[in-house]
Protein backbone atom coordinates (compact mmCIF):
# COMPACT_ATOMS: atom_id res chain seq x y z
CA UNK A 1 0.00 0.00 0.00
CA UNK A 2 2.68 2.39 1.05
CA UNK A 3 4.76 1.39 -1.94
CA UNK A 4 1.77 1.94 -4.23
CA UNK A 5 1.23 5.44 -2.88
CA UNK A 6 4.90 6.16 -3.29
CA UNK A 7 4.87 4.84 -6.84
CA UNK A 8 1.86 6.98 -7.72
CA UNK A 9 3.43 10.02 -6.13
CA UNK A 10 6.60 9.38 -8.13
CA UNK A 11 4.66 8.95 -11.39
CA UNK A 12 2.73 12.12 -10.72
CA UNK A 13 5.83 14.13 -10.00
CA UNK A 14 7.50 12.67 -13.09
CA UNK A 15 4.53 13.65 -15.32
CA UNK A 16 4.62 17.11 -13.80
CA UNK A 17 8.34 17.44 -14.43
CA UNK A 18 7.87 16.18 -18.00
CA UNK A 19 4.97 18.57 -18.59
CA UNK A 20 7.09 21.42 -17.22
CA UNK A 21 9.81 20.47 -19.69
CA UNK A 22 7.18 20.47 -22.46
CA UNK A 23 6.26 24.01 -21.44
CA UNK A 24 9.89 25.10 -21.49
CA UNK A 25 10.50 23.39 -24.83
CA UNK A 26 7.33 25.03 -26.21
CA UNK A 27 8.59 28.44 -25.10
CA UNK A 28 11.95 27.87 -26.82
CA UNK A 29 10.20 26.69 -30.00
CA UNK A 30 7.91 29.74 -30.05
CA UNK A 31 10.93 31.96 -29.52
CA UNK A 32 12.76 30.32 -32.44
CA UNK A 33 9.79 30.73 -34.80
CA UNK A 34 9.33 34.43 -33.92
CA UNK A 35 13.07 35.11 -34.12
CA UNK A 36 13.41 33.42 -37.51
CA UNK A 37 10.47 35.37 -38.98
CA UNK A 38 11.57 38.73 -37.59
CA UNK A 39 15.33 38.47 -37.86
CA UNK A 40 16.45 35.87 -40.38
CA UNK A 41 13.86 35.00 -43.05
CA UNK A 42 14.95 36.37 -46.42
CA UNK A 43 11.43 36.60 -47.97
CA UNK A 44 11.43 40.12 -49.39
CA UNK A 45 8.22 41.29 -47.71
CA UNK A 46 9.64 40.30 -44.29
CA UNK A 47 13.03 41.70 -45.18
CA UNK A 48 11.61 45.06 -46.25
CA UNK A 49 9.24 45.59 -43.33
CA UNK A 50 11.73 44.34 -40.74
CA UNK A 51 14.62 46.17 -42.45
CA UNK A 52 15.26 49.01 -39.98
CA UNK A 53 14.76 46.73 -36.98
CA UNK A 54 17.25 44.21 -38.40
CA UNK A 55 19.90 46.88 -38.90
CA UNK A 56 19.17 48.44 -35.51
CA UNK A 57 19.37 45.07 -33.71
CA UNK A 58 22.57 44.09 -35.55
CA UNK A 59 21.19 41.05 -37.35
CA UNK A 60 23.12 40.17 -40.51
CA UNK A 61 20.68 41.79 -42.96
CA UNK A 62 21.78 41.64 -46.61
CA UNK B 1 -5.99 0.96 -5.47
CA UNK B 2 -7.70 3.16 -8.07
CA UNK B 3 -5.62 5.50 -10.11
CA UNK B 4 -5.90 9.08 -8.88
CA UNK B 5 -7.17 10.49 -12.18
CA UNK B 6 -9.21 9.33 -15.14
CA UNK B 7 -7.47 11.37 -17.83
CA UNK B 8 -6.48 9.44 -20.96
CA UNK B 9 -3.39 11.59 -21.23
CA UNK B 10 -1.52 12.81 -18.16
CA UNK B 11 -3.62 15.60 -16.64
CA UNK B 12 -1.72 18.84 -16.29
CA UNK B 13 -1.33 19.41 -12.57
CA UNK B 14 -2.18 22.84 -11.16
CA UNK B 15 1.56 23.46 -10.78
CA UNK B 16 2.12 22.73 -14.47
CA UNK B 17 -0.70 24.97 -15.61
CA UNK B 18 0.79 27.58 -13.33
CA UNK B 19 4.21 27.13 -14.97
CA UNK B 20 2.78 27.41 -18.51
CA UNK B 21 0.79 30.50 -17.60
CA UNK B 22 3.84 31.97 -15.93
CA UNK B 23 6.00 31.37 -19.02
CA UNK B 24 3.44 32.79 -21.45
CA UNK B 25 2.45 35.89 -19.49
CA UNK B 26 6.02 36.79 -18.49
CA UNK B 27 7.34 36.36 -22.02
CA UNK B 28 4.57 38.16 -23.88
CA UNK B 29 4.11 41.15 -21.56
CA UNK B 30 7.83 41.67 -20.95
CA UNK B 31 8.70 41.11 -24.63
CA UNK B 32 6.14 43.54 -26.00
CA UNK B 33 6.89 46.21 -23.39
CA UNK B 34 10.68 45.99 -23.85
CA UNK B 35 10.28 45.75 -27.65
CA UNK B 36 8.16 48.88 -27.92
CA UNK B 37 10.49 50.85 -25.63
CA UNK B 38 13.50 49.55 -27.59
CA UNK B 39 11.85 50.69 -30.83
CA UNK B 40 11.20 54.17 -29.42
CA UNK B 41 14.86 54.44 -28.41
CA UNK B 42 15.86 53.23 -31.87
CA UNK B 43 13.56 55.72 -33.60
CA UNK B 44 15.21 58.45 -31.59
CA UNK B 45 18.86 57.38 -31.78
CA UNK B 46 19.40 54.74 -34.47
CA UNK B 47 16.81 54.94 -37.25
CA UNK B 48 17.77 58.53 -38.26
CA UNK B 49 21.32 57.26 -38.89
CA UNK B 50 19.92 54.39 -41.01
CA UNK B 51 17.91 56.91 -43.03
CA UNK B 52 20.94 59.17 -43.40
CA UNK B 53 23.03 56.23 -44.60
CA UNK B 54 20.39 55.47 -47.23
CA UNK B 55 21.10 58.88 -48.78
CA UNK B 56 24.66 57.66 -49.40
CA UNK B 57 23.47 54.20 -50.46
CA UNK B 58 21.18 55.71 -53.10
CA UNK B 59 23.74 58.27 -54.25
CA UNK B 60 21.66 61.30 -53.21
CA UNK B 61 24.66 62.22 -51.10
CA UNK B 62 28.25 61.42 -52.03
CA UNK B 63 30.96 61.44 -49.38
CA UNK B 64 33.93 59.93 -51.19
CA UNK B 65 34.27 62.23 -54.18
CA UNK B 66 36.28 61.26 -57.24
CA UNK B 67 38.86 63.98 -56.55
CA UNK B 68 39.88 62.14 -53.37
CA UNK B 69 38.64 64.64 -50.78
CA UNK B 70 35.98 63.01 -48.60
CA UNK B 71 33.39 65.54 -47.47
CA UNK B 72 29.60 65.69 -47.23
CA UNK B 73 26.76 67.43 -45.38
CA UNK B 74 25.65 66.11 -42.03
CA UNK B 75 22.00 65.59 -41.09
CA UNK B 76 19.31 62.92 -41.26
CA UNK B 77 15.90 63.06 -42.93
CA UNK B 78 13.02 63.55 -40.49
CA UNK B 79 11.60 60.35 -39.00
CA UNK B 80 8.10 61.87 -39.22
CA UNK B 81 8.04 61.58 -43.03
CA UNK B 82 7.42 57.82 -43.20
CA UNK B 83 5.11 56.84 -40.32
CA UNK B 84 4.14 53.43 -41.74
CA UNK B 85 7.78 52.37 -42.03
CA UNK B 86 8.35 53.15 -38.36
CA UNK B 87 5.16 51.39 -37.27
CA UNK B 88 6.59 48.24 -38.91
CA UNK B 89 9.83 48.81 -36.99
CA UNK B 90 7.94 49.06 -33.70
CA UNK B 91 5.93 45.92 -34.53
CA UNK B 92 8.97 43.85 -35.49
CA UNK B 93 10.88 45.08 -32.47
CA UNK B 94 8.02 43.84 -30.26
CA UNK B 95 8.07 40.46 -32.06
CA UNK B 96 11.86 40.15 -31.74
CA UNK B 97 11.90 41.03 -28.06
CA UNK B 98 9.01 38.63 -27.43
CA UNK B 99 11.18 35.93 -29.02
CA UNK B 100 14.09 36.92 -26.75
CA UNK B 101 11.67 36.94 -23.80
CA UNK B 102 10.58 33.36 -24.53
CA UNK B 103 14.23 32.24 -24.38
CA UNK B 104 14.89 34.22 -21.22
CA UNK B 105 11.77 32.96 -19.45
CA UNK B 106 12.55 29.37 -20.48
CA UNK B 107 15.90 30.03 -18.81
CA UNK B 108 14.11 31.35 -15.71
CA UNK B 109 12.06 28.14 -15.56
CA UNK B 110 15.16 25.94 -15.88
CA UNK B 111 17.07 28.00 -13.31
CA UNK B 112 14.13 27.84 -10.88
CA UNK B 113 13.96 24.05 -11.26
CA UNK B 114 17.67 23.85 -10.52
CA UNK B 115 17.07 25.76 -7.29
CA UNK B 116 18.21 29.25 -8.33
CA UNK B 117 16.11 32.20 -7.31
CA UNK B 118 14.87 34.75 -9.87
CA UNK B 119 14.61 38.32 -8.59
CA UNK B 120 14.15 41.59 -10.49
CA UNK B 121 17.77 42.56 -9.74
CA UNK B 122 18.98 39.23 -11.08
CA UNK B 123 16.71 39.80 -14.07
CA UNK B 124 18.81 42.86 -14.88
CA UNK B 125 21.95 40.69 -14.89
CA UNK B 126 20.17 38.19 -17.15
CA UNK B 127 19.40 41.12 -19.46
CA UNK B 128 23.01 42.30 -19.48
CA UNK B 129 24.14 38.78 -20.40
CA UNK B 130 21.53 38.72 -23.18
CA UNK B 131 22.90 41.94 -24.63
CA UNK B 132 26.45 40.58 -24.44
CA UNK B 133 25.47 37.33 -26.19
CA UNK B 134 23.16 38.74 -28.86
CA UNK B 135 24.74 42.09 -29.73
CA UNK B 136 28.13 42.83 -28.17
CA UNK B 137 29.98 39.53 -28.70
CA UNK B 138 28.80 39.09 -32.33
CA UNK B 139 29.72 42.74 -33.01
CA UNK B 140 33.39 41.87 -32.34
CA UNK B 141 33.34 39.74 -35.49
CA UNK B 142 30.62 41.51 -37.43
CA UNK B 143 29.95 45.10 -36.36
CA UNK B 144 26.35 46.26 -36.97
CA UNK B 145 26.20 47.52 -40.56
CA UNK B 146 24.59 50.59 -42.03
CA UNK B 147 22.47 50.17 -45.18
CA UNK B 148 24.76 50.40 -48.20
CA UNK B 149 27.55 48.44 -46.58
CA UNK B 150 28.50 45.44 -48.71
CA UNK B 151 29.24 42.32 -46.70
CA UNK B 152 29.98 38.66 -47.36
CA UNK B 153 27.14 36.26 -48.31
CA UNK B 154 24.27 36.65 -45.89
CA UNK B 155 23.71 32.95 -45.01
CA UNK B 156 27.28 32.21 -43.79
CA UNK B 157 27.11 35.44 -41.78
CA UNK B 158 23.81 34.36 -40.21
CA UNK B 159 25.34 30.97 -39.36
CA UNK B 160 28.38 32.62 -37.77
CA UNK B 161 26.16 35.08 -35.91
CA UNK B 162 23.94 32.33 -34.46
CA UNK B 163 26.94 30.14 -33.56
CA UNK B 164 28.55 33.09 -31.78
CA UNK B 165 25.32 33.78 -29.84
CA UNK B 166 24.92 30.13 -28.78
CA UNK B 167 28.59 29.62 -27.78
CA UNK B 168 28.64 32.91 -25.85
CA UNK B 169 25.44 31.90 -24.03
CA UNK B 170 26.99 28.55 -23.08
CA UNK B 171 30.11 30.30 -21.76
CA UNK B 172 28.10 32.85 -19.76
CA UNK B 173 25.74 30.18 -18.40
CA UNK B 174 28.70 28.14 -17.17
CA UNK B 175 30.17 31.17 -15.39
CA UNK B 176 26.78 31.99 -13.83
CA UNK B 177 25.58 28.55 -12.74
CA UNK B 178 28.34 25.93 -12.86
CA UNK B 179 30.22 25.84 -9.58
CA UNK B 180 33.00 23.51 -10.72
CA UNK B 181 36.44 25.08 -11.07
CA UNK B 182 37.03 23.68 -14.55
CA UNK B 183 34.56 26.37 -15.70
CA UNK B 184 37.40 28.89 -15.65
CA UNK B 185 38.99 26.91 -18.47
CA UNK B 186 35.92 25.85 -20.47
CA UNK B 187 33.92 29.10 -20.33
CA UNK B 188 36.69 31.27 -21.88
CA UNK B 189 37.04 28.65 -24.61
CA UNK B 190 33.34 28.91 -25.47
CA UNK B 191 33.56 32.70 -25.40
CA UNK B 192 36.69 32.84 -27.60
CA UNK B 193 36.05 30.10 -30.18
CA UNK B 194 33.74 32.13 -32.48
CA UNK B 195 36.32 34.91 -32.63
CA UNK B 196 39.25 32.54 -33.18
CA UNK B 197 37.28 31.02 -36.08
CA UNK B 198 36.47 34.52 -37.31
CA UNK B 199 33.38 35.89 -39.04
CA UNK B 200 33.02 35.77 -42.84
CA UNK B 201 34.51 38.92 -44.40
CA UNK B 202 35.23 40.29 -47.85
CA UNK B 203 38.81 41.23 -48.83
CA UNK B 204 37.75 44.72 -49.87
CA UNK B 205 36.12 47.75 -48.23
CA UNK B 206 33.06 49.07 -50.05
CA UNK B 207 31.57 51.55 -47.57
CA UNK B 208 29.99 54.65 -49.13
CA UNK B 209 28.92 56.32 -45.86
CA UNK B 210 31.27 58.53 -43.80
CA UNK B 211 33.24 56.67 -41.11
CA UNK B 212 31.79 59.04 -38.48
CA UNK B 213 28.24 57.97 -39.37
CA UNK B 214 29.11 54.26 -39.21
CA UNK B 215 30.87 54.55 -35.84
CA UNK B 216 28.04 56.63 -34.36
CA UNK B 217 25.61 53.97 -35.59
CA UNK B 218 27.55 51.07 -34.04
CA UNK B 219 27.94 52.80 -30.68
CA UNK B 220 24.24 53.68 -30.52
CA UNK B 221 23.10 50.19 -31.57
CA UNK B 222 25.10 48.73 -28.68
CA UNK B 223 23.92 51.34 -26.18
CA UNK B 224 20.27 50.91 -27.13
CA UNK B 225 20.66 47.11 -27.05
CA UNK B 226 22.10 47.25 -23.53
CA UNK B 227 19.26 49.43 -22.23
CA UNK B 228 16.59 47.38 -24.03
CA UNK B 229 17.94 44.05 -22.76
CA UNK B 230 18.20 45.36 -19.20
CA UNK B 231 14.55 46.45 -19.44
CA UNK B 232 13.59 43.04 -20.85
CA UNK B 233 15.34 41.22 -17.99
CA UNK B 234 13.81 43.52 -15.41
CA UNK B 235 10.25 43.29 -16.81
CA UNK B 236 10.42 39.52 -17.33
CA UNK B 237 11.73 38.90 -13.80
CA UNK B 238 9.18 41.29 -12.26
CA UNK B 239 6.25 39.53 -13.95
CA UNK B 240 7.81 36.11 -13.29
CA UNK B 241 8.18 36.72 -9.54
CA UNK B 242 4.71 38.32 -9.29
CA UNK B 243 3.03 35.35 -10.97
CA UNK B 244 5.03 32.97 -8.77
CA UNK B 245 3.59 34.65 -5.68
CA UNK B 246 0.04 34.74 -7.12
Amino acid sequence: MNENVQAIAQTQSKTRVDADMMGIAGAVLLGLVLLFAAGFAQASVLHDTAHDMRHAMSFPCH
Amino acid sequence: MTPPTTCATPCPSPATKQMLKQILTSAVFAGVAAGVLAALLQLWLVVPLIMEAELFESGQRVHFAADGSPQSDRGAPSVWDEPLRHIYTIGFSAVTFTAYAFFMVAGFALATRAGHEITPRRGIVWGLCGAIAVVIAPAIGMPPELPGAIGAEVVPRQVWYLSCVVLTLIGLTQIAFDGRSRVWITAPIFLLVPHLMGAPHLDTYFGVAPAELASEFVARVMGVALISWVLLGLFAALIWTRSEEA
